[in-house]
């Protein structure tokens, strides 16, 4: 308690801190574009990533329209390869990253008993930037030929001999990005360092914050080496130097060593949040403690560590030799083990626990069988021989979107279910929720399971037509598609009738089984909280 | 209120640091895979510059064949074919093998041709002591040229390699190939578009 006496009273804290700390919320656009509030840079993470969302689903609905059928009936070869590169960069950067960072601002504070983010004012930075990012590359889709065309993965010398002009834009937008989530990751680190509310030790922060911090540090390690990446395409396309140009003494593999050392990480930044966000879920409507607390924590971190040593595994048709195929191969595989620590704590978490479905629920669960089908799928894809057979078709493309859609979104959502009632102060609308489930859930299967098969048979990812045998599935494929991406619209109503505070009111609590140091506050959350650090027992 | 925001700025100089190092260290993987590969040999790139020849003991007991195959950049318009296509040598034994190139295009170009070895860890034993591929080549439009290769395989080759394959693959870097052009290839034969 010593601690928590040395800290100033409320008033005198508004005078001696240079941050606004008016105890009125400021009103108007300026609100928006002023703040320092971790909740309002939520807020805005949260919506930019929603829209960003929304624009990616409908390139989606694109290439899939495209694919309804064999053939090229709506869009030319170079605009579809446009929206398959711009659909993944706008998931990845603008819709799954963003999503994570918005949950974090506005909860990492409120889990670790903290006023604030440690550093507002670049809070508010790295949120603003975004925005601008994204204009810029969707701007290059309408500049003279066309956008970036070469895949989300940018392979030179697709990137570089044979891209369009518009890479410049692409390469910018990606150094903003990137600048970006390197300033949000910094953030969070020192939040989670240096403004703990006395007693919350690190082994007893929420596994959400926990998984949060180790998702930052994936961050500042590997950002700066997508910068480079793009800032050697940038210059060996621009400026005469030959990293990728075999014809000046440089390599094009080695464009994939240093994008997948990048790349691979960049996959675990966007799952481990989610593991946090499923590990903070499924003990509440199970009523029980978390199974297996620090080994949750243990498990994080080696799969944090075991991706700086598996990115080959995206390239066994390079190439390489027989021992580093082995060595990736085995260290891949290898972190099926950590993760499937996590999938039985959470099992085991649920084993005679006192579970109630309520949506959050529904979506944790969710995840936890569609996520593993994903990893499966990614186990077989590890293994060497049978991945010539697999590489480049749309059995990798069933893998990430298991993982990516149903795991990272569903857990996005399912977090948002979680705790809107706590941001808003009402209850959502339970039956538009129901029904967002599960249209979600079927469509969602119905879209990705087939391409499974159709991956299996031979069909190539990233190609505006296919064999006629591949026509039914497609067809069901895209349907399954149109369906999933209708079913967010439902979600979309939802939100905006939360906004706007329809709804019942809802206690402190919020759910029955909720544990945390942000149930204890009020429902909503005051715009200032914890201003005075609760004590942690 | 002070104390915390020293720490948390030495903190985020501490972070900044890292975030600068691993920048650069995205810059330092290009040479780090390059010595990687050079002392592993893994990506079946051979020397740059002449090797010397100088006491190297022939192993008349072992003969190691070594195939030649050429192709030429997308857009690339020159002829180029490996005059020997495959050749018996044993270990330590210096030959030479002679490459036909032909400018079938109106305009001058000079070409960089890159080797690459097939199965990769035997480029490590291949060695040359004189190679068109050192340097670019010039080639005067409807010219043509036999440029020479001279090497010798390293008697420490091990026993299972006994069949590798040197690929060239010709581009056309005349755009950063600076004044070359108006230069003339040293091999260049005097009856220019014989047509052969």
């Amino acid at each position: 308690m010593s601690k928590a006496t040395e800290v100033m009273h409320p008033d005198e804290a508004a005078h001696g801190h240079d941050d606004h700390h008016d105890h009125h919320i400021p009103k108007g656009i300026t609100r928006w574009l002023f703040t320092t509030n971790h909740k309002d840079i939520g807020t805005l993470y949260l919506w930019f990533a929603f829209i960003m969302f929304l624009i990616g689903g409908a390139m989606a609905m694109v290439i899939r329209a495209e694919l309804f059928q064999p053939g090229l009936q709506i869009v030319e070869p170079n605009f579809f390869n446009q929206m398959t590169t711009v659909h993944g960069l706008i998931m990845v950067f603008g819709a799954v990253m963003p999503a994570f960072t918005g949950l974090a601002n506005w909860l990492v504070p409120m889990m670790i008993g903290a006023p604030d983010m440690a550093l507002p004012r670049m809070n508010n930075w790295s949120f603003w930037i975004l925005p601008f990012a994204f204009l810029i590359l969707l701007s290059s889709l309408f500049v003279e030929g066309g956008g970036p065309a070469f895949g989300w993965t940018f392979y030179a010398p697709l990137s570089t001999t044979y891209s369009s002009d518009s890479t410049a834009l692409f390469v910018f937008s990606v150094h903003i990005m990137g600048i970006s989530s390197i300033m949000g990751a910094i953030n969070v680190i020192v939040t989670i360092f240096n403004m703990r509310a006395p007693g919350m030790t690190w082994m007893k922060m929420p596994l959400f914050v926990w998984t949060w911090l180790i998702t930052a540090f994936l961050l500042i390690a590997v950002m700066p080496v997508l910068a480079g990446a793009v800032t050697m395409v940038l210059t060996d396309k621009f400026f005469g130097t030959s990293f990728f140009d075999a014809a000046g003494g440089g390599d094009p593999v080695m464009f994939q060593h240093i994008f997948w050392f990048f790349g691979h990480p960049e996959v675990y930044i966007m799952i481990l949040p989610a593991f946090g966000i499923i590990s903070q879920i499924i003990p509440t409507f199970s009523r029980k403690r978390l199974f297996g607390y620090a080994s949750m924590v243990y498990a994080t971190a080696s799969i944090a560590l075991l991706s700086f040593i598996v990115w080959a595994h995206h390239m066994f048709t390079t190439g390489m030799p027989l021992f580093a195929e082995m060595f990736f191969m085995f260290a891949t595989m290898l972190i099926s083990v950590p993760t499937g620590v996590k999938v039985f704590n959470w099992v085991a978490t649920m084993w005679r626990g006192s579970l109630s479905f309520e949506i959050p629920m529904l979506f944790a669960i969710a995840f936890i069988v569609l996520f593993t089908i994903g990893g499966l799928s990614g186990l077989m894809l590890a293994i060497t021989p049978v991945d010539f057979q697999y590489h480049d078709t749309y059995f990798v493309v069933a893998h990430f979107h298991y993982v990516l859609v149903t795991g990272a979104i569903f857990s996005i959502m399912a977090a948002v279910y979680y705790w809107l009632p706590k941001w808003t102060g009402k209850m959502f609308d339970i039956t538009l929720a129901k029904w967002h489930f599960w249209c979600s859930l079927i469509s969602v299967n119905v879209l990705f399971f087939p391409m499974h098969f159709v991956g299996l048979a031979g069909m190539p990812r990233r190609i505006p037509d296919y064999s006629l045998q591949f026509a039914d599935f497609n067809k069901w494929i895209s349907i399954g598609g149109f369906a999933f991406g209708l079913s967010q619209l439902i979600f979309l109503a939802l939100l905006i009738k939360a906004c706007k505070k329809q709804g019942e009111p809802v206690s402190d609590q919020v759910w029955e089984g909720a544990e945390g140091l942000e149930w204890e506050i009020p429902s909503p959350a005051p715009y200032h909280t914890f201003e005075t650090p609760p004590v942690v027992k | 209120m002070t104390e915390t925001n020293n720490k948390n700025q030495k903190m985020v100089l501490k972070l900044v640091v890292i975030v600068i190092g691993m920048f650069g260290f995205g810059f330092a993987l290009v040479p780090l895979y390059d010595v990687f590969c050079d002392i592993t040999g893994i990506n079946g790139k051979t020397n740059t510059t002449a090797a010397s020849y100088q006491a190297v003991e022939i192993d008349e007991s072992r003969e190691v064949t070594v195939e030649f195959i050429t192709r030429t950049n997308t857009g690339m318009p020159w002829e180029f074919r490996a005059e020997t296509k495959r050749i018996k040598v044993h270990p330590g034994e210096l030959n030479t093998v002679s490459f036909y190139v032909r400018n079938p295009a109106s305009s001058d170009i000079v070409a960089q041709a890159i080797p690459s070895v097939s199965p990769g860890l035997a480029a490590l034993y291949l060695n040359k002591t004189e190679c068109f591929c050192f340097n670019q080549q010039p080639l005067d439009s409807g010219k043509e040229a036999y440029m020479p290769m001279q090497f010798y395989v390293d008697p420490q080759i091990p026993e299972d390699i006994s069949y590798f394959t040197v690929q060239y693959t010709l581009y056309d870097v005349t755009a950063r190939a600076d004044g070359l052009e108006t230069k003339t290839n040293p091999f260049m034969t005097t009856q220019s578009e014989s047509g052969k």
